[in-house]
């Protein structure tokens, strides 16, 4: 199919994304290895673009990743869930903003559930109060959090400070993006874009000067599963997934990987990591890595964040290249020093990627 | 009908997962697992549409089980609207309440979750804490996660996180009160019951195997299971 007719696909697949007034849920994964993208989603919807979003102290996993694993019944991820949106309706709050998109699918699930099965809403409202005692109201709105950058896209481009455009030849940057399958694949109506053709990640790109790149296996699941990387040796299946992703998109000769979900996010920064330890295989140009941000690592370069603000020194890919091409600017200096430039060692240089 | 097929009845996500399967394959076309393992998600469907409770036993003690990563893809693409991978929750969930899943070397790992995955869900209020990411186990993760392991206090500050501390913020310490409420949750809606049932049934197995210790504890079996060693 031409591209021209993907892009107009897409537009029969919109949904509703609240405007303001957000009650944020994190993400265990993010938290763990892409810390300063939450920083930087709060900090963009706060000082960028003038929103009120509450960070409760009180919120805790979702318990996606136990769900997944089989270890966490869904009578119990209903009731956290649930839990969740008693913290949220006692803060004054109707709409979620989710920073994963396990928790999103998670969420589109279980209120999906209640739609078709109202008995199930009646039980969870049972067995919250009888738990610990808290009443709750379903959300108006469940937005995940690259819905929020994907909505403000133009407003965030008003202010850009450096363009997806490779400064050496001129050319828009390409950008490889990955949407984690929970976004939408369950539930189409929930993404923009729908499962087909989702528009969340494309459409930041676009705004922001650079060009998606269309490769055969854009769909496939980078490759978690969530068992099959949990236990040590189930890990192959992850790998391969992973690997049938890159393969793939080599001969397209992407700049950089953009992802809306932390487990992708991880695993296709790690995998890299890992194929060239294991193969001597890489995929990015001149023999490194493909950078692989996220989506609000992508909207601070663009306002121009400094990328150790950023966190993108704690990639295991390096993000340099990516910079070098945009002109971002950067002292090597203090990619690993902590906080006050505090020295606190730096990682072993990974030779195979060197 | 058998206890088997009552549980299956029972669970709302079977009634979501499964409407009319007419065995077209597609799931199987798109499946990563498939790709992986030696796996078929329209068999699988077509022995539990079959209502044999007998087969659907059989299904419960293999490995075929515990192949499907959970990526959902055979959702978007069934023209009927089942979901394979919905169904696959449910088998499981039964196959570990009723003990099965000890049976198979995939099935028997549950219990490495559990202690992994599922106690850190109560003791941290996080499926996944830097913790418990040790990079002798996590060699994937690359020399820069060592150092952010070795270093997280300042790491994390200088991410802006509020580490071990509380108050909001990246993995801030969640604090008693909060941990209680979620024990509180797991006690109530069957969490901690199945948590029971994974330990309980492996111990069994251990046992059988004569890999338990004096004092009961299961460090052998569980040594094994994670070298997917015959049993």
């Amino acid at each position: 199919m031409k591209a021209e007719g993907k892009r107009n696909i897409w537009r029969e697949y919109q949904k509703e994304i609240a405007c303001d007034h957000f009650y944020y849920q994190r993400s265990c994964i993010r938290q763990n290895f892409f810390p300063a993208s939450e920083k930087t989603f709060l900090k963009i919807l706060r000082d960028e673009l003038g929103k009120d979003i509450y960070d409760d102290p009180l919120h805790t996993t979702c318990t996606g990743i136990g769900y997944h694993t089989d270890v966490v019944p869904f009578d119990t991820i209903q009731a956290v869930v649930a839990r969740h949106f008693a913290l949220m309706t006692e803060a004054g709050y109707k709409n979620m903003a989710i920073s994963c998109v396990t928790s999103f699918g998670i969420y589109s699930e279980i209120t999906e559930t209640w739609k078709e099965f109202p008995e199930e809403l009646e039980k969870v409202r049972k067995s919250l109060k009888k738990a610990i005692g808290k009443e709750f109201e379903v959300p108006a709105n469940i937005a995940h959090a690259s819905d929020i950058i994907y909505k403000f896209k133009g407003e965030i481009a008003e202010k850009q400070q450096f363009e997806l455009i490779n400064k050496q030849t001129g050319k828009p940057l390409k950008i490889v993006e990955h949407i984690g399958c929970h976004y939408s694949k369950m539930f189409p109506s929930k993404g923009v874009g729908g499962a087909e053709f989702p528009h969340v990640l494309s459409g930041m790109i676009e705004e922001w000067g650079g060009e998606v790149v269309d490769y055969p296996e854009r769909r496939h699941c980078c490759g978690f599963g969530f068992r099959q990387y949990m236990v040590q040796s189930n890990r192959g299946y992850s790998l391969s997934n992973s690997k049938k992703k890159f393969e793939s998109m080599e001969p397209y000769m992407p700049d950089a990987i953009v992802a809306n979900c932390p487990g992708c996010n991880m695993f296709l920064d790690k995998w890299q990591y890992t194929l060239a330890e294991m193969q001597g295989k890489t995929y990015g140009q001149n023999g490194k890595g493909i950078p692989v941000l996220t989506y609000e690592e992508l909207a601070g370069l663009v306002l121009g964040y400094n990328p150790w603000d950023l966190g993108l020194q704690m990639h295991q890919i390096d993000c340099e290249p990516l910079l070098d091409k945009m002109k971002v600017p950067y002292n090597p200096e203090d990619k690993y020093l902590g906080a006050n430039k505090k020295y606190i060692g730096r990682p072993e240089v990974a030779a195979c990627l060197a | 009908m058998g206890i088997v097929l009552d549980l299956l009845k029972q669970d709302v996500r079977f009634h979501e997962g499964l409407k009319a399967c007419m065995n077209c394959g597609v799931c199987t076309a798109i499946c990563p697992a498939a790709e992986f393992y030696d796996y078929d998600p329209r068999m699988l469907v077509s022995i539990v549409q079959s209502n044999d409770e007998e087969a659907i036993i059989e299904l419960l003690k293999s490995d075929t089980i515990w192949y499907c990563g959970q990526c959902m893809s055979c959702k978007t693409r069934c023209p009927r609207n089942n979901c394979p991978g919905l169904v696959i929750n449910v088998l499981r969930k039964i196959s570990q309440e009723l003990g099965y899943f000890t049976e198979s070397v995939k099935g028997r790992q549950q219990i490495l979750i559990k202690r992994n995955i599922g106690d850190t869900i109560l003791k941290t209020g996080y499926c996944i804490h830097p913790s418990i990411v040790k990079p002798e186990l996590h060699p994937e993760q690359g020399p820069v996660w060592e150092w952010v392991y070795n270093n997280p206090n300042d790491v994390y500050e200088r991410m802006g996180g509020n580490f071990d501390k509380e108050g909001a913020g990246t993995l801030r310490k969640i604090n008693n009160e909060v941990l209680g409420e979620l024990k509180a949750i797991f006690e109530v809606t069957g969490g901690t019951l199945l948590f029971d049932k994974i330990e309980k049934f492996s111990a069994m197995k251990a046992r059988e195997a004569g890999l338990e210790g004096t004092d009961g504890n299961i460090d052998k079996y569980i040594e094994k299971v994670n070298a997917e060693d015959k049993i």
